[in-house]
């Protein structure tokens, strides 16, 4: 199952409210693997994991994703998800009145297109939150309301757990959270790391790798990878920051300006 | 000129309650078409009234006569509908008399209410008593022994006015007076069935009386009338359910409802109106709350094509406490004008509005609110909390909150917001497989939370199908 490809982009050229943001991005994700996607503020690294998520807002205007070797392009984001794509949000919208507990379990029954038995649901719900350290009236609480910003990132990475994707896009996950938050929140996301699972992991700061360590680091910058290495990358990102990377990929940048989109 | 809402239509909406059974119907009685004096004193020789009630009724009429169409207060634009009074039957009677075994009730009555699930929930001992009425006359009552035994009464009001008229004289007419406004007066002239609900003091009645309402023939008008008086320390919660078979002409259903709720006694009256979209819906309901006493309307409208009502509770007595949860929910050709009425008239009263409605397509819904508070009121406190929910860009909401308050030494709050249905919380639900239609359905679900849940746990159940049943199509 490990090497299968899971997510193959070629030349993604995305648009939000008809600025182009994405500028021919390419990548490939099997099965198994983590890639870390860094970039300094404004490199595209958001509208990347919401035009994979299929969000109406980001306009894909060239280029090809493949899921699992299907174009997903025409796919809307429900479509997405029962195919097995998950996005951990950075900023997750709340929904008053509804709880967790309800939530989860229809996401779970709309992921896996059939209803899922009580018992079944119960075991996964109670396992995952244990693994949060989250306690049980977390459940009945409404989806996000109130949530502080360490509640919100493990909401996000329990619904992962509950919903068992193939390719988990986790945008900026570690954001936000105290160092003892972001321990249990990489703890978690290792913990439900499978031979199946794709990680994408969007972050802009290299000490989330300290915890979930990927064996693929890229350098997005001005809507394209600029560079792809190991996880030295980032340590080398930590040492000297996103300054000479950037300048010596400049003229590269400046010569293809307009050659995509 | 609204649209009229044809059968096709209803159907593609998914109102499943827009059958009738025509085919089957006989009425042993019935009054012609349109309203005169003669129609009034027909329908009471027709019950074999006493002289004081046929004069009650006489004298209605004439303010009816008088009355012009309610303005004011009252919302909805009534005169912008061609509601006509004369186009309405105001009496139809399919059977003679209320019958305590659904085995006496004819076979085509009870194959509707069975349909609607009413006998089967008896059985199950989910509700403590039942009243159904079919067009102008209650054809079913029944209460549980041990409550008969403790003195309870809940029958329908002819049966009352026959049975009890000391007490019935003592009380009808004396919350919402025939001249209240043009509808209450219409009703007090025409009134028939509707229920009548006597609990003595310090009797806790565990489990819902419930009254069913179905209009069944076109072009009917219903007017029930109900009474409730719970006697010191006493509890009663009354629920009502309403549905009519949808025609492509008007129905008018203008009741009158009544409510004494005597020192430390605990009144909950719930309704879910289903109506059909060519339903008519006036509705004068008020509470008069005595020392101590506990008031609370739970009002769900879904139906109709108009509904003008404001749930009213008169705080009498200190620390009487009054409580007001509306929903509306309109679909396009919809019009909810619903909303809330308190009344601070002592010291230490205390009462909570709150008003969730949500509108789609070319729906409307209006929240109309009053609170007064006379002077002497001292420490009233009032909350009212309305959210309005838009589903797209052509559905529409208003508020109208009307505040007098007459005593400085009050607590107020208030607090409104329209939202809509917003990209980021479908794409969210949407990210994690639930479709459009699915996603719109837990928000909405999610936003009528905090009303459904004070709902008896069958009656939120079939409140939320209901409402998912409206948010079919309601997106794509």
């Amino acid at each position: 199952m490990a090497d299968e490809t899971l997510l193959k982009i070629t030349g993604l050229t995305v648009a939000v409210d008809g600025k182009q943001i994405l500028n021919g991005v390419d990548l490939t994700v099997n099965r198994g693997e983590i890639h870390a996607i860094m970039g300094p503020n404004g490199s595209g690294k958001s509208t990347l994991a919401n035009a994979l998520m299929g969000h109406p807002r980001y306009t894909v205007t060239g280029g090809q994703v493949l899921f699992k070797g299907e174009d997903i392009a025409g796919l809307s984001p429900d479509k997405r998800a029962q195919r097995g794509i998950f996005l951990a949000l950075q900023y997750p919208t709340s929904i008053p009145g509804v709880t967790m507990v309800n939530f989860l379990r229809q996401a779970m029954k709309a992921v896996r297109g059939e209803d899922v038995p009580v018992r079944e649901f119960r075991e996964k719900l109670l396992a995952t939150m244990k693994l949060l350290k989250v306690d049980e009236q977390f459940a009945r609480r409404y989806v996000n309301e109130g949530f502080s910003g360490g509640e919100k990132k493990r909401a996000e990475v329990l619904q992962m757990g509950i919903l068992d994707p193939d390719l988990a896009i986790m945008d900026e996950t570690d954001s936000g959270l105290d160092i003892d938050a972001l321990r249990t929140v990489a703890e978690g996301v290792n913990a439900l790391t499978t031979p199946k699972l794709g990680i994408v992991l969007i972050t802009h700061y290299q000490r989330l790798l300290n915890y979930i360590a990927p064996q693929f680091v890229h350098i997005l910058y001005q809507g394209r990878i600029i560079e792809s290495g190991g996880p030295e990358l980032a340590l080398q990102l930590e040492d000297q920051g996103y300054d000479p990377i950037i300048a010596k990929y400049a003229p590269v940048l400046a010569g293809a300006t307009g050659e995509k989109a | 000129m609204v649209a009229k809402i044809t059968p096709e239509i209803a159907a593609q909406d998914g109102y499943k309650f827009g059958f009738n059974d025509n085919d089957n119907a006989t009425y042993t009685y019935r009054t012609e078409k349109g309203l005169s004096e003669a129609v009034v004193r027909e329908i009471s020789a027709a019950k074999k009234e006493d002289e004081w009630m046929r004069n009650f009724r006489l004298r209605s009429y004439q303010h009816f006569l008088q009355k012009p169409m309610p303005t004011g207060f009252w919302g909805g634009s009534i005169q912008n509908y061609d509601l006509d009074f004369n186009d309405i039957y105001y009496y139809a009677r399919a059977s003679d008399r209320p019958e305590q075994d659904w085995a006496d009730v004819p076979e085509y009555i009870k194959d509707t209410f069975d349909k609607l699930g009413i006998p089967e929930a008896e059985k199950k001992s989910l509700i403590a008593g039942v009243g159904a009425q079919y067009d102008s006359e209650v054809v079913y009552h029944s209460i549980r022994e041990d409550l008969e035994k403790l003195g309870v009464i809940f029958t329908d009001m002819d049966s009352a006015v026959r049975d009890y008229p000391d007490m019935v004289k003592q009380y009808f007419g004396t919350i919402i007076p025939p001249a209240d406004n043009k509808f209450a007066a219409l009703n007090s002239a025409v009134w028939s069935g509707g229920s009548f609900v006597y609990v003595p003091a310090g009797v806790k009645v565990d489990i819902p009386l419930q009254a069913y309402f179905r209009i069944n023939k076109e072009n009917m008008g219903q007017f029930e009338r109900t009474l409730i008086i719970a006697e010191e320390g006493s509890y009663v919660h009354y629920v009502e359910g309403c549905t009519a078979p949808t025609y492509s002409t008007d129905a008018l259903h203008s009741a009158v409802v009544e409510i004494i709720v005597k020192k430390n006694a605990r009144v909950r009256y719930t309704t879910i109106q289903n109506w059909s979209t060519n339903v008519y819906n006036l509705v004068t309901k008020r509470a008069a709350a005595y020392e101590g006493a506990v008031m609370e309307w739970v009002d769900g409208n879904l139906g109709s094509k108009l509904t003008m009502k404001y749930p009213s509770v008169y705080l009498m007595e200190p620390h009487a406490h009054g409580e007001i949860l509306s929903l509306a929910m309109a679909s396009s050709g919809q019009h909810q004008d619903a909303g809330a009425k308190i009344v601070h008239a002592a010291p230490d009263t205390t009462s909570t509005i709150i008003s969730k409605s949500v509108a789609k397509g070319s729906g409307r819904t209006s929240y109309r609110g009053a609170l007064k508070v006379y002077p002497g009121a001292v420490r009233s406190k009032a909350t009212v909390r309305c959210d309005a929910l838009l589903l797209d860009p052509e559905s529409r909401s208003d508020t109208y909150p009307l505040m007098d308050i007459e005593e400085e030494q009050v607590n107020i709050g208030h607090e409104a917001s329209v939202s809509k249905v917003g990209e980021d919380q479908l794409f969210y639900l949407q990210s994690r497989g639930l479709s459009e239609v699915d996603a719109t359905k837990m928000i909405v679900n999610g936003f009528v939370e905090p009303i459904v849940k004070e709902l008896p746990m069958e009656y939120a159940v079939e409140l939320n199908r209901l409402i998912e049943l409206q948010m079919e199509g309601a997106v794509g």
